[in-house]
């Protein structure tokens, strides 16, 4: 047994046996800045074009070269693609981490590593197969010149695994072409390298390993994209023109994205022009200002950063709440509080964003689970911030965020257009007698908002200072108090357009689970889990607040939930408990917060801890009991 | 409170400008000042300088921090919109809305406090950034509405109204903007309309980020003897370094010089700004030779003003360096903004 690995999670010896092929998890140990990064994606890229459901992590580490980084395939015929680490086969090429890397690996599983040298006693395990391929003296004999050597050992072992786990060669050579195409010397060396990797293998080891890939097609209608370019995506879609933002990981490759994509599309062929205006501003209070100023002034705006950030827009986020300013924020959380973990995952921001500012502030706050959903929430955060006139977050995380998905290809209907809310035209400006900013409201609570450089009897004075609801300055509570009141509602209306819950019931339910954003795919696959142990239970993803008359439905609908997610405090079990009338005894949490994306065993454990009327054996000699929130 | 509002009755001698407009037409609301607030004059020169510019007030966007100085927009062109924002802030949501709708005209009014402390780093960013806008500084050296703690322009051993001295050096709006590379820099005092106006309207048609820094005598808080910012002292110590006039570009230009001039700097409208009165070896439109000259005044406690350096040419204003077309983006059709379904389908063909 290993000592905690550096996963940080005690292992568990797992009851479900891989089913047959499509059914494993590999680790892959490397160095920082070695070149793993792109074998590792080129690998789980091969795996998807074969048709197989999988998901790929990375694990790195806050660095640019030298420190160990993971990367993490799992490939899963059923579609449960949730992180695991029960790994199967430890691909270890960091000698450094050599020991922990090595007590991870399942009983019954396999190491590979480079062979050069000798492995240390002290590291081998009865239990585990080794495979030593001499990846440095091989790279040594065929390829020329230090860099190229650390980089092609990368491709030789893409080559021993495509041997033992039966990848399509077809499919990888295909990859070389395109990747490749134009640089011929590249591609001849990248395929000698995976040929070398391939020859060793099939002359040493019983090829394939009883895990294996075998085509599938399921993955057909599917793309592979991050969720930062996604979300990208939806913010090019949503027509955004101004972007402002900050540097932070693990967001600046939404900035990144927006930028290529502009550039492929935003720009005039003849003239050069382009149509956007991309900020990279001094600071996070400065880029939410810049988006403030863009749409105050009629523009689509956005900015994205990371929890550091969020905690620097706080100021003119209640601005713009208070304001009635338009702005689109895009979260991707990381490991907090402070500096936290800047390269690992966690839901800690939800409080922070749904109450952001001073004084009685209340934002409305999406919940992607998925790069899929980044883009449509995307598009829908610029609706929303417009159709409601205050700051609308997206909550991502840097799971989704940074890490390739397969979800079906993005959709999109040309008969789109932005809801740019109740925005006074000229000839609607002019028409009126006499334009007041704050009333009168419509159904949503909303009043009509004029933009500067249109109509003079539309110019009124925006201010963070006490108004009443005509726009004017005012000191008098009960003016003051009129216009919060309002806002109020305004949030409370919001609940019937943002992104419904999904629900799921299950026969003879005897609970309810909730969860949110990117811990969805191990909820399923622990919900599955404990349905096969005769455990059944029903499933409401919230997808935003303000909470849905959907959500509160279904808190009715049992005495007894378990709120997981991933942070420390329960933050989504606060809001729930605080933003609808359940009683806070009925919620119990489940928090996984470590900072690796959330296990389907996690989930399974931390309800059956907590189920006491439940007797399961194969869960009995479990360490770590997860916390009850109280 | 120093004016009452005034009647509604116009006065036969008030000219319309170019668009029909009187100068009435450009005044705001009753001012809040303390009567005799060095604010109140920069407001009436602001009023002036729009009027004079035949600008359209709806085509303005008045933008301040918070802080005494950032009340006045309220106290001018009341129909513009305006945007009373947060403490430090407003260089960044001018900027915002500067890259959204360029065809508007931005002033933003800020005080030391909200440009030289809290909003120090922005003001020097959207400087860096060329913003094109008119950035006035009513520079006080004192924090007026929390009543009378020096700010970080307050010259080092001047005295606060206790009688306190500041021992910390002060931070001179002029030659941080110098250093920081903007196209447009000035300084005046409230109580010089004649060299106020023109300046602001020569800013009003630069192309660029224009930093006008006016000491605007507090009479409630720092204008006593030992303030290196009272009207008095102020008086005493201003001294122009360079005058200029502004030619608007709908007059015609004349060929010849008026008399003294010693430089023309066309501006990008067509408008033109002529220098005269310049001291040797001062060139307005030669950074260094200004920095030098300014150096060299100021440390004998002289207050020099004018619009001390001018060009446009330097440093590429936003839009410009962004490559964005001259159609505001706030007017690009949607069409013209997403690339469709098609254009997604195709996309997505990488992303396998």
């Amino acid at each position: 047994m290993h000592q905690g690995g550096l996963t940080g999670l005690p292992s568990v010896p797992y009851t479900e046996a891989p089913s047959g092929p499509n059914d494993f998890a590999i680790k892959l140990a490397n160095v920082n800045g070695t070149g793993s990064a792109s074998a590792n994606a080129l690998l789980m890229q091969a795996i998807f074009r074969m048709g197989i459901p999988v998901s790929g992590k990375n694990l790195f580490p806050s660095n640019i070269q030298g420190l160990p980084t993971w990367y993490e395939i799992r490939v899963n015929a059923s579609g449960h693609t949730a992180r695991t680490a029960r790994y199967d086969l430890m691909v270890a090429m960091n000698a450094e981490t050599y020991a922990a890397d090595i007590a991870e690996v399942r009983p019954g599983g396999w190491v590979l590593y480079d062979s050069t040298g000798p492995l240390k006693k002290s590291l081998q395990r009865p239990d585990v197969t080794f495979l030593g391929v001499p990846y440095a003296r091989l790279c040594l004999e065929n390829f020329a010149g230090a860099r190229e050597r650390t980089l092609m050992k990368n491709i030789v072992y893409v080559g021993t695994l495509a041997a033992l786990l039966d990848f399509d060669m077809s499919v990888l050579s295909g990859m070389l072409d395109e990747k490749f195409g134009k640089k011929p010397a590249l591609r001849e060396s990248n395929a000698r390298a995976i040929q070398i990797g391939y020859d060793w293998a099939k002359a040493h080891f019983d090829c394939p390993l009883p895990i294996r890939l075998e085509r599938m097609n399921a993955t057909a209608d599917s793309i592979l994209i991050d969720g930062n370019t996604a979300t990208a995506l939806g913010c090019l879609y949503a027509g955004a023109t101004v972007a402002a933002w900050y540097p932070i990981t693990p967001a600046t490759s939404v900035l990144d994205a927006f930028k290529t994509l502009c550039e492929r599309y935003r720009v005039d062929k003849q003239t050069g022009e382009q149509r956007y205006c991309i900020v990279q501003a001094e600071d996070e209070l400065a880029a939410i200002g810049m988006v403030i100023g863009a749409t105050w002034a009629g523009a689509r705006a956005f900015t994205a950063t990371s929890g550091p950030g969020i905690s620097l827009m706080g100021e003119l986020v209640g601005l713009a709440y208070y304001a009635e300013i338009p702005a689109v924020i895009v979260d991707v959380q990381r490991v907090g509080p402070s500096t936290g973990m800047p390269t690992r995952t966690q839901q800690g921001d939800i409080m922070l964003c749904a109450y952001a500012s001073h004084g009685d502030t209340k934002h409305v706050l999406l919940f992607p689970s998925n790069p899929a959903e980044c883009f449509h929430f995307a598009v829908a955060a610029f609706d929303l911030a417009e159709r409601f006139q205050t700051p609308v977050f997206l909550l991502s995380d840097l799971d989704i965020g940074m890490n390739d998905w397969v979800v079906p290809k993005l959709e999109w209907n040309d008969d789109y257009r932005p809801d740019r809310g109740r925005v006074l035209t000229r000839d609607e400006i002019a028409a009126l007698p006499r334009f007041t900013r704050y009333s009168p409201e419509d159904k949503l609570a909303v009043a009509a908002r004029t933009v500067p450089g249109v109509h003079e009897k539309g110019a009124f004075f925006t201010r963070g200072s006490g108004h009443n609801k005509l726009g004017g300055y005012t000191e008098i509570p009960e003016e003051y108090a009129e216009v919060m009141e309002r806002l109020s509602r305004k949030h409370r209306a919001a609940a019937a357009l943002v992104p419904a819950a999904v629900i799921e019931k299950r026969p003879g339910a005897e609970f309810g689970v909730i969860s949110l954003g990117g811990c969805d795919l191990a909820v399923r696959e622990a919900l599955e889990q404990l349905g096969r142990r005769g455990v059944s239970a029903d499933y409401l993803r919230i997808r935003a607040f303000p909470f849905g008359e959907d959500v509160e439905a279904f808190l009715e609908s049992h005495d007894r939930f378990f709120v997981v997610e991933q942070n420390r405090d329960a933050q989504l079990r606060s809001l729930l408990v605080l933003e609808t009338p359940v009683a806070k005894e009925k919620l119990l949490s489940v928090l996984a917060y470590g900072g690796f994306p959330l296990e389907a065993r996690q989930v399974v454990e931390g309800i059956l801890a907590q189920l006491p009327d439940i007797e399961d054996p194969d869960f009995a000699d479990r360490r770590e009991r997860p916390r009850r929130a109280s | 409170m120093s004016y009452i509002r005034k009647p509604a009755a116009r006065h036969p001698s008030l000219r319309p400008n170019a668009l029909g407009l009187t100068l009435r037409d450009y005044e705001g609301a009753m001012s809040t000042m303390c009567a005799g607030c060095g604010h109140d004059s920069i407001t009436a020169a602001i009023v002036r300088a729009f009027h004079e510019t035949d600008t359209p007030p709806y085509m303005v966007a008045k933008l301040s921090g918070i802080g005494c100085s950032s009340k006045t927009p309220t106290y001018f062109l009341s129909g513009a919109h305006g945007f009373n924002s947060a403490h430090g802030r407003m260089p960044a949501i001018a900027t915002g809305a500067a890259a959204a709708n360029r065809a508007l005209t931005l002033i933003g009014v800020s005080g030391d406090g909200d440009s030289l402390s809290i909003g120090l780093g922005q003001m020097s960013h959207a400087i860096r950034r060329n913003v094109n806008m008119l950035y006035v500084i009513e520079n006080n050296g004192v924090y007026g509405l929390t009543k009378g703690q020096f700010s970080a322009s307050a010259d080092r051993g001047s005295k606060s109204k206790r009688g306190e001295p500041n021992t910390q050096q002060s931070i001179d709006p002029v030659m941080l903007a110098l250093s920081l590379g903007a196209t447009f820099v000035a300084r005046s005092f409230s109580g010089d309309k004649d060299q106020l106006v023109p300046i602001l309207k020569a800013g009003l048609a630069h192309r660029g980020f224009a930093l006008v820094d006016v000491v605007s005598p507090c009479v409630t808080f720092n204008d006593h003897d030992g303030s290196t910012k009272s009207y008095l002292y102020t008086r005493e110590h201003q001294e122009a370094a360079i005058e200029m006039s502004f030619v608007p570009h709908r007059d015609e230009i004349v060929a010849e010089y008026a008399a003294g001039t010693t430089r023309e700097v066309a501006m990008h409208d067509g408008s033109v700004v002529r220098f005269s009165k310049a001291p040797e070896g001062y060139d307005p439109t030669d950074r260094r030779s200004v920095m030098d000259w300014l150096a060299e005044h100021q440390s004998s406690g002289a207050v020099p003003t004018g619009l001390l350096f001018l060009d446009p040419g330097a440093n590429p204003e936003m839009h410009a360096a962004s490559k964005t077309p001259d159609t505001p983006l706030t007017e690009l059709p949607y069409e013209s903004l997403c690339p469709g379904a098609a254009a997604l389908e195709s996309l997505q063909r990488g992303y396998r």
